[in-house]
């Protein structure tokens, strides 16, 4: 998949296929992340390459709990940049769900959605193909810090802020 | 009030610098307008008829002389020279210049301002009483909670993107000020039958296409739970409101379409996975944010001293006391509403050297405190009553002291069809005419409390839903035309105005006016408010008289 940003870089030849649509081909041996439907009917049928699925913000991420402990990746759509479900579908994954896999964000995901996908969970995004992935990863750098629990901070400002004015 | 540390002027500034990118990389090209839209407006600025529009978040309406002196900078600098206040407490600046916009955020970011979430599908601008802190009837001060949620809903991750734009009031008096049941989330402080204090949760309510009461969706929140039920509240609106049409997408078109009652429940699920933790409010951090809000430091002063007492005596004085002060919590203070609702000024509007002038008179009057009124008037909370005279004349020299609070005349305005894109009618020469058709303050005293509110289009900036008058602007056939609504009100006793008839023509909007308050006159029993005469003999009375032909 190109265009990708995974662990704050760069990626180049990362080996997963994104399938868009259940008629959409492919083959035994490739890594592919497959529409919710078709990753049900494929999950236990042989397939050499690794299989993981990917979820349209209407979908509901608690499908997918009974198996999770065996996706090694979970792709989340965002349609248009301005659909902000799949920010609550991330931290469900993580928090409630304790997703350890990696949280790929796809679809219309630019340079400026970046941090905020970050603090709910998601550690790879595939920057939309017009877009330089190597400019929008500076996104991620927007901000240094945030006021609310996130998936990466976990403790909100005002705890920590507190903590240190009572020490 | 709240002060910045370093870690919110950091943010603030980071918000400044990612908008300067932002706004670079539009005006090279490299962000369409489509992709620059939200992004902009998430930080305030619309492209507007004539130039942008920049608003600036006046968080719960509480502000500082030294923010006040810098608006007026930034009138004068980067705009017009002038300014005008919203029914959220905020200010517009109508004229700036799009590649100037990053400075003026960095020169507001120097003062604890921002335009951060005044705009967009997002959580905006938290607002509340105007008399918070002061008031004689308050349960407790809310401000803490304010900044609380301010603080919560300010770059929020999860909730950048929402369906549609999302408005959180807050009131902590038994008279609620806030119109907290005409917000997607009203939170109305309580105390329960233990005596503890909490919050009753509100939800769904709006003006706008479709004017909707909010509806209990929780009788009694412990304080503690406030960000996590927020959050729960949020996240189910985020997932399940509609997207698929703008004028839909409202919580309270979901709230409606699930039922009040299933949509508490699944807000309860959510809730019951969040509570606890760890954005669970402690007694320390409420007490943290509440250290913000102490008292500033009054004298223990008698109530009515003989400087003030004895000036009563000149009746514009006395009328300008009766209407445009307050009573306050502190014998011997009372906070000044100064009137932004002069005739012949657009409502809300003040020049960069009236500013200056509230600055001023905050800092040798009040504490250097200002505060703005979803009314579109400033009040300076905690003014001396011996001092009422000196600040009554200096008013009237700035242009502040119409005595007009509450009354017909104090109209809450959108900026319709003169500045903004999305009326359908101009609102400002409309509300000028109203004005003056009532400009006889023997008769406009008379007629008593009227909330008299007028939005350019639907999308009810002006509130004319909840006003006892309200107007519409309407377009018909390319025509500007005039919908009158009768019987609606704010606070305790929320309701939707109802339409009297056909619209009316621009020119007859002042007359059609004058019949019906001359029938309320005529109506009217032991005192009563015009309010409470519409409500008792209905609209049909009123029906008669307006539309009445003339022989």
């Amino acid at each position: 998949m190109q265009n990708l940003i995974k662990n704050r870089a760069v990626v180049n030849g990362d080996s997963w296929r994104l399938v868009r649509s259940a008629d959409e081909e492919f083959s035994i041996k490739e890594d592919v992340i497959l529409p919710l439907a078709v990753y049900l009917e494929c999950k236990d049928k042989p397939h050499e390459g690794r299989l993981a699925v990917w979820l349209a913000p209407e979908q509901d991420v608690a499908e997918l709990q009974p198996h999770l402990a065996g996706l090694p990746l979970v792709a989340i759509d965002f349609p248009a940049f301005s659909d902000g479900r799949g920010y609550s579908h991330a931290r469900l994954l993580r928090e409630r769900h304790a997703y350890q896999g990696e949280l790929r964000a796809i679809g219309d995901v630019l340079r400026d959605q970046l941090s905020y996908m970050a603090q709910v969970g998601f550690d790879a995004f595939v920057i939309r193909a017009d877009r330089d992935a190597a400019n929008a990863l500076a996104g991620l750098d927007d901000f240094s810090e945030q006021y609310q629990a996130t998936v990466l901070q976990p403790v909100p400002l005002l705890r920590r802020r507190v903590s240190l004015i009572v020490a | 009030m709240y002060k910045y540390d370093e870690v919110d002027f950091r943010l603030v500034r980071e918000r400044v610098e990612q908008f300067r990118s932002q706004t670079q990389r539009y005006l090279a090209g490299e962000l369409s307008e489509e992709e620059f839209r939200p992004l902009r407006l998430m930080n305030g600025l619309y492209i507007q008829r004539h130039a942008p529009m920049l608003r600036v978040a006046i968080p719960y309406g509480h502000f500082s002389s030294l923010q006040m002196r810098k608006l007026a900078h930034i009138a004068r600098t980067y705009d017009r020279g002038y300014g005008h206040f919203t029914t959220r407490q905020n200010i517009q600046f109508n004229w700036p210049e799009l590649a100037r916009v990053p400075d003026i955020l960095a020169e507001l970011a120097d003062v604890e301002m921002h335009a951060i979430q005044t705009s967009g599908n997002c959580v905006r601008n938290t607002t509340t009483d105007a008399f918070a802190g002061v008031a004689a009837d308050e349960l407790i001060d809310g401000r803490a909670y304010c900044e609380i949620i301010r603080q919560w809903s300010t770059l929020h991750p999860e909730f950048a993107y929402l369906p549609r734009k999302f408005k959180i009031a807050v009131s902590g008096s038994t008279d609620d000020r806030a119109a907290t049941q005409v917000h997607d989330i009203g939170l109305h402080v309580v105390r329960n039958d233990a005596g503890e204090v909490g919050f009753r949760v509100l939800v769904g309510g709006g003006l706008g296409r479709t004017p909707i009461v909010g509806k209990v969706v929780r009788e009694f929140l412990p304080p503690q739970h406030l960000l996590t039920y927020l959050d729960a509240v949020l996240r189910v609106y985020n997932r399940y409101g509609r997207r698929d049409n703008k004028y839909k997408a409202r919580i309270k078109i979901l709230v409606q379409a699930m039922t009040v009652e299933a949509f508490a429940a699944k807000v309860e699920d959510e809730w019951l996975h969040l509570k606890d933790g760890p954005s669970t409010l402690s007694d320390a951090d409420v007490a943290y944010y509440a250290s913000f809000f102490t008292d500033p430091a009054y004298e223990t002063l008698a109530a009515n001293p003989a400087g003030f007492t004895d000036k009563l005596a000149e009746p514009a004085f006395a009328r300008w006391v009766e209407r445009n002060t307050r009573a306050h919590k502190r014998a011997g203070y009372r906070s000044v509403v100064l009137s932004l609702k002069k005739t012949g000024v657009p409502p809300g509007d003040i020049t960069a050297d009236q500013m200056d002038a509230v600055a001023d008179m905050a800092d040798r009057f009040g504490f250097g405190e200002i505060r703005s009124a979803h009314e579109q008037n400033l009040i300076l909370p905690d003014v001396k009553e011996s001092e009422l005279y000196t600040v009554w004349q200096l008013a009237r020299e700035h242009g502040f002291a119409t005595p007009n609070i509450g009354l017909l005349t104090d109209i809450i305005c959108c900026p319709g069809g003169d500045f903004c894109d999305l009326a359908n009618a101009r609102s400002i020469p409309v509300a000028e005419a109203i004005q003056r058709k009532f400009d006889d303050l023997d008769y406009l005293f008379d007629l008593g409390d009227i909330d008299c509110n007028f939005s350019g289009c639907m999308n009810a900036c002006g509130h004319h839903h909840i006003g006892n008058i309200g107007i519409l602007g309407v377009d018909k056939n390319g025509q500007e035309w005039y919908q009158i609504t009768l019987g609606g009100s704010q606070g305790n006793y929320t309701a939707i105005g109802k339409v009297i008839g056909p619209s009316f023509a621009q020119a007859d909007v002042p007359a059609a006016f004058e019949k019906i308050m001359t029938l309320y006159v005529e109506q009217r029993q032991d005192g009563e408010h015009f309010i409470e005469t519409v409500r008792r003999i209905g609209l049909d009375p009123f029906k008669e008289r307006v539309y009445a032909k003339s022989h």
